[in-house]
């Protein structure tokens, strides 16, 4: 694994002026906003801010009406997601998305689906390039595995562990895809303060020690400015805030959209 | 079979004996990315050899101390040999130690090395650096979350390895060693007073590995599992001091949470397991049997029935009807054989208990499901071995006869002496406490209270500060019956009178989640334990529980008298929060009499009730008073079996 040591570098990912609206709902407006290399980029809101939108436009789910997102040396109206994949963006979701009949290993393997070069008929009997190749990525996987300290359940069924191992299971996944660029929506939703701590310092160890660059939503305040090198802050689907975590503290209007001021007030 | 040791009397030059004798075996086997890695006798031999060049390099020498901290790794262990081959004393700690604990050996054995796991451990020594100005040098084996560490202090055990090797110095330097030498030093826990560091030699370790070994006739070919930290000298005999006398191969887990899946992978055929570790063992079992279809159950119930019956003699060799054979073996076709196999016991052909007093139920489970499980007793003093209960002598409540070697006596205390080859050399900087452990005469006073039952096995039943006497001279251990009393699973708690008394009276608590569920089967209705324990139903439950001990305490010649005449059951359950128990759950025995007064005084002075009123202190803070009759009843006592067989 490449032991990039952790220094925010150049701008890898930017959004610029990009709008989304379905129907009526006009979930983001023109909103622009840069992620660094290496850097841990957290994206906070009230709900129905369009943070989740967001993520899913970065990596091509959803299809802005307007805007460009650019990644490394590319230029994109839109994105689509496997070609999101392709170039190294992954991400887990809000809503655990594994699947939940097969086991951890194996949800984990699913993860390294885009590096696999052997067709069907070579997998499906056996032959020899087909065989090391699954030998190489299952050591990637137990890598992960080893990383991550789930050892104990890589045979279970993801459907029977308690939430915040499935979380971590999907991070799993995600870092099977060996991402440049990983998208996580609320890693940290749901789980009690233990859990919390535990999904912390794997986010940090991620991003110490495969030097990948993030980009988190999270509620947890306390979390956010723990972690985060830089926050964007949207509110009603616009960008209201921007900047480190001392700053974003401060920040009137930041405050005023999390104490729920009056509309008339801030307008 | 044990090998002949010879000159081999250092486990350096055991270790180099094995890599050319059985170069190609396994030595360690470390399950990593989900694949068992072997090192074979002769990789272990070479990575040692690395190391130890290594460490000289670094400047470690000769009668200094190494500290090693980490869960069993193969290359902890490899740090230990590789000290001992410069003649350097390796000192294992607790991996689960907080720093501050680790403090005091580093400071009395004034380490300045030491070789750790990972970040846990580097963390932890980093942070007790100012009061440990000795430590010098701290070798992480697993680099992660290590790489921005600056310390001048931290390296990697990588960059020992990579240091040349220069054979014809380093095999100067083990042949220098002696047997006399001292070969590993281990801290006691340290129960009383502060921790004491015991001097261990290579010949002792390895004399008391090799008794065992023979004993046992363990081989190259005999495979255990090394779960329990390396820093207790019991885990550490069964993973390194015996397979570097027999060559056997261990197996170190890929992490805590794995063991019993590891287990079952290896397949171990030499086991070792405190009693807390098999009683957790069974519980699982038992929840699983609970969710399991209803014919399994049946099953399940029916043979374990009868294995409970025939298990335990089939094991011993003693006679068993052919019908019951079948019988038995049709069993192991469909109940025991799976069960040992998710135990991961199907190959186990030796298994020891030690440690603390095991339930005869539970001693029995095993056995009679065709594991070879005994008893031994022993200490860090003494290497370990002092008895083991020999195959076909095997019984829930004693240790087992002395091992080759080892001569016992006991004082008129009752107290357990011990001369043993195997004995320590030394507590660490600390005279006072070896004269006091180790009399003139070489006599290791154990602490422990017992004496020898008919067949000439050791039973250990109390500690000798705790025992007391009846008023009519006999023995009076009141751990001893409280012991046997918990092994029910409806008493949680006991505390037994009888010092200087003519007769034996207890206190009882029930089990409130046994008797609860006890109760809601019989459809009796109830508000609480002070409730139950007011029930007729209950004390009849508690009366035939004391009954069995006291019928059970008739057959042994020393206890006869120490069976329970009275009883009562308290009204509330026994706490810490005011004093009864220590946080440990021990029994506070004194605070206890002089709190309930009364109650003992009633006890002996024949009332049939007894009228309590106590200050309640509720968890909220309140307080307020309880005031109730208590019974008192009766247990039936059983002639003693002496007089029988005299008869």
């Amino acid at each position: 694994m490449s032991g990039a040591a952790r220094r925010v570098g150049e701008v890898v990912l930017s959004v610029q002026e990009v709008s989304l609206s379905f129907g009526g709902v006009r979930a983001l407006q023109g909103v622009s906003f840069d992620v660094r290399e290496h850097e841990v980029r957290a994206i906070i809101g009230p709900n129905g801010a369009g943070k989740s939108s967001m993520l899913n436009v970065i990596n091509g789910v959803y299809h802005p009406q307007q805007g460009k997102i650019r990644f490394r040396e590319r230029e994109f109206q839109d994105m689509d997601s496997r070609q999101a994949a392709s170039l190294g963006i992954a991400r887990t979701f809000q809503n655990i998305a594994l699947f939940k009949g097969m086991s951890v290993l194996d949800n984990i393997m699913t993860g390294r689906n885009l590096k696999m070069r052997c067709g069907f008929l070579q997998q499906a009997l056996w032959l020899g390039p087909a065989k090391r190749e699954e030998l190489q990525h299952r050591r990637a996987v137990e890598e992960i595995i080893d990383f991550l300290e789930i050892q104990h359940i890589r045979r279970t069924p993801v459907g029977r562990l308690p939430y915040g191992l499935q979380k971590r299971v999907e991070l799993g996944r995600a870092l099977a895809a060996e991402p440049a660029l990983l998208l996580l929506d609320e890693p940290m939703a749901g789980m009690n303060l233990e859990e919390k701590q535990d999904m912390c310092r794997f986010i940090l160890d991620v991003n110490d020690h495969y030097g990948t660059t993030l980009v988190l939503i999270e509620h947890d305040m306390g979390v956010v400015m723990d972690i985060s090198d830089r926050v964007v802050v949207l509110d009603y689907g616009r960008k209201i805030a921007d900047g480190v975590p001392e700053e974003i503290k401060r920040d009137q209007k930041v405050i005023d959209a999390y104490l729920g001021v009056a509309r008339e007030a801030v307008n | 079979m044990a090998i002949d040791i010879g000159t081999l009397d250092t486990f350096p030059k055991l270790l180099m004996h094995h890599a050319r004798e059985r170069g190609g075996k396994p030595a360690i086997r470390e399950k990593d990315l989900g694949i068992w890695q072997t090192w074979t006798w002769s990789r272990f031999a070479e990575e040692v050899r690395s190391l130890a060049c290594g460490l000289a390099a670094q400047g470690l020498k000769r009668g200094e101390h190494i500290a090693l901290v980490g869960d069993n790794r193969p290359r902890i262990y490899a740090a230990m040999c590789a000290a001992q081959c410069l003649g350097a004393i390796p000192v294992p700690l607790y991996q689960d130690a907080v720093a501050a604990e680790m403090a005091y050996p580093i400071q009395n054995a004034q380490i300045a090395y030491a070789v750790v796991e990972d970040q846990e451990q580097v963390d932890k020594l980093l942070e007790i650096l100012p009061q440990c100005p000795t430590l010098k040098h701290i070798y992480y084996d697993d680099p992660r979350g290590l790489r921005h560490y600056a310390q001048p202090e931290v390296a990697s055990y990588e960059s020992l390895i990579q240091a040349k090797v220069d054979a014809a110095a380093l095999d100067g330097e083990i042949a220098k060693g002696h047997g006399s030498d001292t070969a590993a030093m281990f801290f006691t826990s340290g129960t009383t007073g502060t921790a004491k560091g015991v001097v261990l030699t290579h010949m002792a370790l390895i004399d008391r590995a090799k008794a065992a070994a023979e004993m046992e006739g363990l081989g190259d070919d005999d495979v255990a599992l090394a779960y329990l930290p390396p820093a207790w000298i019991g885990q550490n005999i069964f993973s390194y001091a015996q397979p570097f006398v027999t060559g056997y191969c261990i197996c170190c887990p890929e992490s805590s949470e794995t063991v019993m899946m590891d287990m079952r992978e290896v397949g171990p055929t030499y086991y070792f397991a405190p009693p807390r570790v098999l009683e957790a063992l069974l519980t699982q079992v038992s929840i699983r049997m609970e969710d399991a279809a209803a014919p399994k159950r049946w099953l399940y119930r029916r043979f374990m029935h009868f294995a409970n019956r025939v298990g335990g003699a089939l094991l011993d060799g003693r006679p068993v009807s052919v019908a019951d054979r079948l019988l038995y073996s049709v069993g192991d076709i469909l109940v025991y054989g799976p069960l040992r196999n998710v135990l991961g016991m199907s190959r186990v052909r030796v298994a020891y208990t030690a440690g603390e007093a095991i339930g005869p139920d539970l001693f029995k489970f095993y056995r009679s499901l065709g594991i070879n499980l005994k008893q031994l007793y022993g200490s860090t003093e003494t290497s370990v071995f002092v008895c083991i209960q020999p195959d076909g002598e095997v019984k829930a409540d004693t240790v087992g006869p002395a091992v080759a070697g080892v001569e016992l006596r006991f004082t008129p205390e009752r107290e357990l002496l011990i001369r043993s080859p195997g004995l320590f050399k030394e507590y660490y900087k600390n005279p006072q406490a070896t004269a006091e452990a180790k009399d003139a005469e070489g006599w290791f006073h154990t602490g422990d209270a017992g004496y020898f039952d008919a067949d000439g096995h050791v039973k250990i039943i109390d500690r000798v500060r705790d025992v007391g006497k009846l008023a009519d001279g006999t023995l009076f251990a009141p751990k001893y019956l409280e012991n046997k009393l918990k092994f029910f699973p409806y008493i949680r708690e006991a505390v037994c009178f009888g010092h200087e008394r003519d007769r034996v009276c207890a206190f009882i608590n029930f089990d409130i989640d046994a008797v609860a569920n006890w109760a809601e089967k019989r459809n009796m209705p109830y508000a609480g334990y002070t409730d139950l324990a007011s029930r007729d139903e209950v004390y009849d439950l508690v009366r035939e529980c004391i009954e069995r001990v006291n019928a059970d305490l008739a057959q042994d010649s020393e206890l006869a008298n120490s069976q329970i005449h009275r009883f009562l059951i308290l009204h509330k359950e026994l706490d810490a929060d005011d004093g009864e128990l220590t946080r440990t759950r021990k029994v506070r025995r004194r605070h206890i009499a002089e709190r309930y007064e009364p109650l003992v005084r009633a006890l002996y002075d024949g009332s049939g009730t007894v009228h309590v009123e106590a200050q309640v202190k509720y968890e909220d803070g309140r307080s307020g008073t309880f005031s109730s009759d208590l019974k008192i009843r009766d247990a039936k006592t059983f002639a003693a079996a002496a007089a029988k067989r005299a008869a």
